[in-house]
């Protein structure tokens, strides 16, 4: 059923008790063209343009626990396209442009809601930083405004312009960038999905990938060995440890990254607001709370729970940036558990085995590319060649030198 | 999450800065011909669910290096050892 207006005064007038299941629970068939191993955003949105942009229907997604239980679940909801490099920006303003039509698209409410996200600024290298890259934006099409001082704080008077330590200067602001609400993604993608007849199959989990002579002949599952022609990776925190199935060492460790959310407050925060003299970033939701997160704990881990003293420094650091949310309770905080890539950016490609096809590497950026990267994933998937928006995310990229490293920080996972 | 340190005894782990997996060997060529081993001690990693063995620098304490055991699902620190005699475990 497409939902409208009028399905919604039809469904009120019968009190809301004949609204259908968004999806159906199928038991697996014992063959399938392609197979997507994870059922979160990017193994959803996947198998969506499968079958919308290619016509791929005879598609099943397989998900180890409940669909959209793991990263795109577990994040803070941010949207933007503010990167610098040539292999990245343009990935990434594909991946808004479809944010800005999707919900028309896939005809669910995702409440996407470009609030604007600011990155502010302390020093004049740091000015001087986001200058080159606010210009690398606009070179590519994309909008970004550099602001000063006051400029910011007409837009959020109450931060702590004067700290002594780390005095405000001014913003780089993208007005196009924004939040959007996370599990109605999975949702939408996944009803978008089954009603084209993918079969999303949940509490699925891989044990083994059959490969024959180089060529993927299928998965190995807990509901049983599902032939497939072609299979597809999207495994965030767990690629290392599917892809081992296949016999493949990854260029990833995954960490633990939390985040919070507190007790709802009355509308305070209007942007996505980050701090740019320690790793905090903050939008209010609609329900009032403040969600926000920092740094990764820092060690390797699959325990989707973190330790105290990150949640410390997270909270110094909003606290640095606006004092007046120190006395706020915090109500909630999770773990995800990040595919930290050794550059910082993502893998979409084809892997030495004929039919795999591999989505990694999303560090804790993976939300906002949901839209483009199950785009890009489907193109690669279906064509066997890569899209030229993801033409820099190769797999081989670290041997032959073509780093696509935002941050310049090496091959450190832990730091991007 | 607390650490033994062989020297320190046990101590919380933000007294710690975690380096990463303590498996991955450095080739001990520059050689061109040992590009295969360089490319696998720079860039790729087991990243295992489970039990690790990992370094962690004592950054915040005796400035020691030690090497970890540790699972990775769990958070659960199961033995150290000192950096020095990880090494000449190693090499025996």
């Amino acid at each position: 059923m497409r939902y409208s207006l009028l399905s919604l005064i039809s469904n009120a007038l019968s009190h809301h008790e004949k609204w259908q299941p968004a999806w159906r629970e199928p038991d697996p068939r014992p063959e399938y063209d392609v197979v997507i191993v994870g059922g979160g955003g990017h193994g959803l949105s996947t198998a969506y343009y499968l079958a919308k942009e290619h016509g791929i229907t005879n598609v099943a997604v397989l998900e180890k626990s409940w669909l959209g239980s793991g990263n795109v679940g577990r994040n803070t909801t941010i949207i933007r396209s503010n990167y610098m490099l040539p292999g990245n920006e343009p990935f990434y303003e594909w991946s808004m442009k479809l944010w800005e039509g999707l919900e028309k698209d896939f005809n669910f409410n995702a409440m996407v809601s470009q609030r604007g996200v600011l990155n502010l600024y302390h020093t004049d290298p740091q000015r001087d930083a986001f200058a080159r890259r606010g210009n690398a934006m606009c070179i590519h099409g994309v909008d970004g405004e550099l602001l000063d001082r006051e400029e910011v704080r007409n837009m959020v008077p109450f931060l702590d312009f004067d700290n002594a330590r780390f005095p405000i200067r001014g913003a780089i602001l993208q007005r196009r960038g924004g939040t959007v609400r996370h599990d109605a993604v999975a949702w939408g993608y996944a009803r978008g999905a089954d009603s084209r007849g993918v079969d999303i199959i949940q509490n699925c989990e891989v044990k083994g990938i059959r490969i024959e002579a180089g060529r993927v002949k299928g998965v190995e599952t807990s509901r049983g060995f599902i032939k497939c022609r072609k299979l597809g990776l999207a495994a965030a925190g767990n690629s290392s440890e599917v892809a081992r199935m296949a016999g493949m060492k990854l260029p990833l460790e995954s960490h633990v990254l939390q985040a919070f959310v507190s007790e709802g407050i009355k509308p305070f925060i209007d942007q996505v607001v980050t701090f740019g003299a320690g790793h905090f970033y903050v939008s209010q939701s609609d329900k009032g709370g403040l969600v926000f997160g920092g740094d990764l704990d820092g060690y390797n881990s699959y325990a989707r729970r973190g330790n105290l003293p990150m949640v410390e420094h997270v909270v110094e650091a909003g606290v640095a940036m606006i004092p007046g949310i120190s006395r706020l309770r915090l109500l909630r905080s999770w773990g995800g558990i990040m595919d930290m890539s050794m550059d910082g950016s993502p893998i979409i490609d084809k892997t030495p085995i004929e039919g795999l096809y591999l989505n990694c590497g999303w560090c804790y950026g993976g939300f906002k590319a949901t839209p483009a990267s199950g785009w890009c994933f489907a193109h690669t998937i279906a064509r066997d060649e890569l899209h030229r928006f993801n033409s820099a995310y190769r797999l081989d990229r670290f041997r032959r030198g073509y780093m696509i490293d935002e941050k310049g920080q090496g091959a450190t996972p832990n730091l991007h | 999450m607390r650490i033994r340190c062989p020297y320190c005894g046990e101590r919380p782990s933000e007294e710690y800065t975690y380096l990463g997996d303590a498996r991955p060997n450095r080739p001990q060529t520059s050689d061109p011909s040992a590009l295969d081993g360089w490319f696998d001690y720079v860039y790729l990693r087991e990243n295992p669910k489970g039990k690790m063995l990992e370094y962690w620098h004592h950054s915040g304490g005796c400035r020691s290096w030690l090497v970890a055991e540790r699972n990775t699902e769990t958070h659960e620190v199961l033995s150290t050892v000192s950096a020095r005699d990880f090494a000449k475990g190693q090499r025996a």
